[in-house]
């Protein structure tokens, strides 16, 4: 950070606009702490919130011995309170620093890795369903009558359910996707499953964001005599981040859901789709465990739509971003 | 140019060509390890630790194969997989490798490894269920995908409707279901859902839940027990590719050798399956899984892999009563000649492939499996 404390007087214009933009530049770091900072405290207060309203419903639940009683809207319609179906929240979180039984590793060291294998298998997905998305809505924008053959099926493909597609991509993947310089691999066949759920916000948002320059404004690019190219990168992709971004955080979550279904539906071991499938098996045993697992899980999430909105802040910037959305 | 200078030209190139043609054996013979991979239908645990023990103990290497083994998941269907080419043999019961065969899979079932079945129905001993009869009138808790056919087969043997006599409720795979009280009676097989149970803390003694405390309907007493884990195998390719053949009788004779090993040498095949990848419950639980996946294949009476016609029969009476299968599967639905080659070829290794002094030993039985 550089030092603003040679605050003498100066009547130089040119050193007096760098003194000032110095101070803006410093204000505007001092404001994004402080929101980080504001952010931390409103999400840490909001989960001991939470926390204590799932304390308080299972104490009140207990108190009444909700078993005893079939009338009971607590442990019949609502959840029955005792440590199978809703272990403490200190026992859910202590189970981050247990080793489970045959490991050598503390719980959260665990999820981590295996977040970091459903993360690449995301990550992977999410990209291809970017650049996919992006050249459908290209496509869509620059031939007005394609959209109204494509559209439909594009939506019809987010009707299929995962666990029908899943099974195929797998086979196809062992069997013919042998075509690609290197040996394609399980987790891969999970990134198509996340690149499927991926495409679709970016196509529908990049079309909207693509059409949405002003008449005026592209009849201005026209009378530059600007040709398609140009006028695609200064104008109408510009005007279409927002639009974008606003569907990559749908995206960035959508293929991490996609990536631990695929995993589940595939059976590829590593990550935490595996994780959340033999914690499940395992819930009569450990039911803290897997609160836990879909606690790490949920993290990944928040995680991957913090980093498109950093992303976000700094390709589109602050003030543009609120204006628009 | 004389003709003892031709012989000895002769002799020369005739020297060369051997020496060549012997080489060429040689390469042959180090590249003969051919690339063989087996779906499974779950994640590694000790019901396949047969599988793994061949692979990691090289028993594969010694008959020329390298073996892939591919994790099964919650949407793979193995005799799909195979049918599919995704890979080159599988493990599946028999009723859900025979089910989609009769809708036009062109499999057959090579070697059945598993002789009976391990499938249960438990429930608390105050509950008062000792047979399928008992279960008029009661919550009767499985899990769906084709597992109920030896329930709803065990329902009807003692005149019960399975629509109408009892309730049936969709079940998770574990036994939360059981310890709530949400069914009366839970499906669980004897080598998984039920040590889970048994590795659950009883909250009214604070200790783990007793064998005494519950009841357990065997099906395989009942009468009503489906045959389970085969290897199956590509039908036409048999047929039409020797190397094919050859390879599965090498397979299914290094996979039984596999078994006959974790008959014998239990902690070891334990530890081979844990390393394998971590398991579903810990190393305790696969301990008792593996006891009772021993004990449910062995003894072999007619060897290790050899189909028991009887409970075969037993198996397509129920499928086809059951309305699982349309009609009794015609003669290719499973074929024991190749299972016959690899056990004579056992047999003459010396190793004993009816284990008829195989006993269960005694698991101890730790809180959550681990």
């Amino acid at each position: 950070m550089p030092k603003i404390d040679t605050m003498a007087e100066t009547d130089d214009p040119l050193v007096r606009e760098h003194r000032l933009k110095q101070q803006a530049a410093h204000e505007e770091r001092r404001d994004a702490v402080v929101r980080i900072v504001r952010q931390t405290v409103t999400f840490v207060l909001f989960m001991a919130l939470l926390a204590g309203l799932y304390t308080g419903y299972k104490a009140f639940g207990q108190a009444i011995d909700d078993r005893q009683h079939e009338w009971a809207v607590v442990g019949s319609v609502l959840p029955r309170t005792d440590d199978l179906n809703m272990p403490p929240v200190s026992e859910i979180f202590g189970q981050f620093g247990e080793t489970p039984g045959g490991r050598d590793q503390i719980y959260v060291k665990i999820l981590f890795d295996e977040a970091l294998f459903t993360l690449r298998e995301a990550f992977a997905g999410f990209m291809v369903g970017l650049v996919i998305g992006m050249a459908i809505a290209l496509a869509l924008a620059q031939w007005r009558r394609l959209e109204q053959g494509l559209l439909p099926y594009v939506i019809a493909s987010q009707t299929i359910p995962l666990i029908a597609i899943a099974p195929i991509i797998v086979i196809w993947g062992r069997k013919n996707f042998d075509v690609f310089p290197w040996e394609w691999q399980d987790w891969m066949s999970v990134s198509i499953i996340a690149t499927y759920l991926t495409f679709f916000p970016v196509a529908v948002n990049g079309l909207r964001g693509l059409q949405s320059p002003r008449p005026e404004n592209q009849e201005l690019m026209e009378s530059y005599a600007a040709n398609w190219l140009q006028t695609l990168w200064r104008l109408r992709l510009p005007a279409s981040l927002p639009y974008l971004f606003a569907a990559l955080k749908i995206a960035a979550t959508a293929s991490i859901v996609g990536a631990i279904v695929g995993e589940i539906s595939a059976g590829v071991e590593g990550g935490l789709g595996r994780r959340i499938l033999r914690e499940a098996f395992n819930y009569t045993t450990g039911p803290d465990r897997l609160f836990a697992s879909v606690l790490g899980a949920a993290v990944l999430g928040i995680f991957v739509f913090l980093v498109v909105t950093g992303v976000e802040r700094v390709v589109v910037g602050n003030q543009n971003r609120e204006s628009t959305t | 140019m004389n003709r003892q200078k031709i012989w000895r030209l002769l002799a020369v190139l005739l020297a060369l060509v051997v020496v060549a043609a012997g080489c060429g054996n040689d390469d042959d013979e180090v590249q003969e390890i051919q690339d063989v991979s087996l779906q499974l239908q779950w994640v590694p645990q000790s019901q396949f630790a047969g599988f793994f023990a061949a692979r990691d103990l090289g028993f594969y290497e010694d008959v020329g194969l390298n073996v892939t083994i591919i994790d099964g998941g919650l949407d793979i269907v193995p005799a799909t997989v195979l049918d599919s080419g995704g890979a080159d043999f599988a493990i599946s019961w028999v009723p859900r490798g025979l089910v989609p065969r009769e809708e036009g899979l062109n499999i057959t079932n090579i070697a059945q490894v598993f002789q009976r079945s391990g499938t249960l129905q438990v429930s608390f001993v105050d509950a008062g269920i000792t047979g399928p009869a008992d279960l008029e009138g009661k919550l009767v808790g499985n899990w769906g995908f084709g597992n109920e056919f030896e329930l709803l087969a065990g329902l009807v043997s003692v005149g019960l409707d399975p629509q109408s006599d009892v309730t049936l409720v969709q079940q998770d795979f574990n036994m939360t279901a059981l310890v709530n009280g949400d069914v009366d009676a839970a499906q669980a097989m004897i080598y998984n859902e039920y040590a889970q149970v048994l590795e659950t803390i009883n909250p009214d003694t604070g200790e783990l839940f007793q064998p005494e405390d519950f009841s357990v309907i065997d099906w395989n007493d009942v009468g009503t027990a489906m045959l389970q884990d085969a290897i199956w195998a590509d039908a036409d390719k048999l047929e039409t590719d020797d190397n094919y053949r050859d390879i599965a009788v090498r397979f299914v004779e290094a996979s039984l050798r596999g078994w006959i090993h974790c008959r014998d040498n239990f902690q070891q095949c334990v530890d081979i399956v844990v390393a394998a990848s971590p398991p579903f419950g810990g190393p305790a639980h696969q301990a008792w899984m593996m006891n009772e996946i021993n004990a449910l294949i062995w003894p072999s009476p007619g060897g290790v892999g050899i189909m028991d016609q009887a409970l075969y029969d037993q198996t397509i009476d129920v499928a086809t009563s059951q309305g699982i299968l349309q009609a009794p599967p015609d003669a290719g639905a499973f074929r024991t000649d190749i299972a016959e080659e690899a056990v004579a070829n056992l047999e003459a290794a010396g190793v004993d492939v009816y284990g008829n002094d195989f006993a269960r030993r005694t698991v101890e039985v730790k809180e959550g499996g681990n």
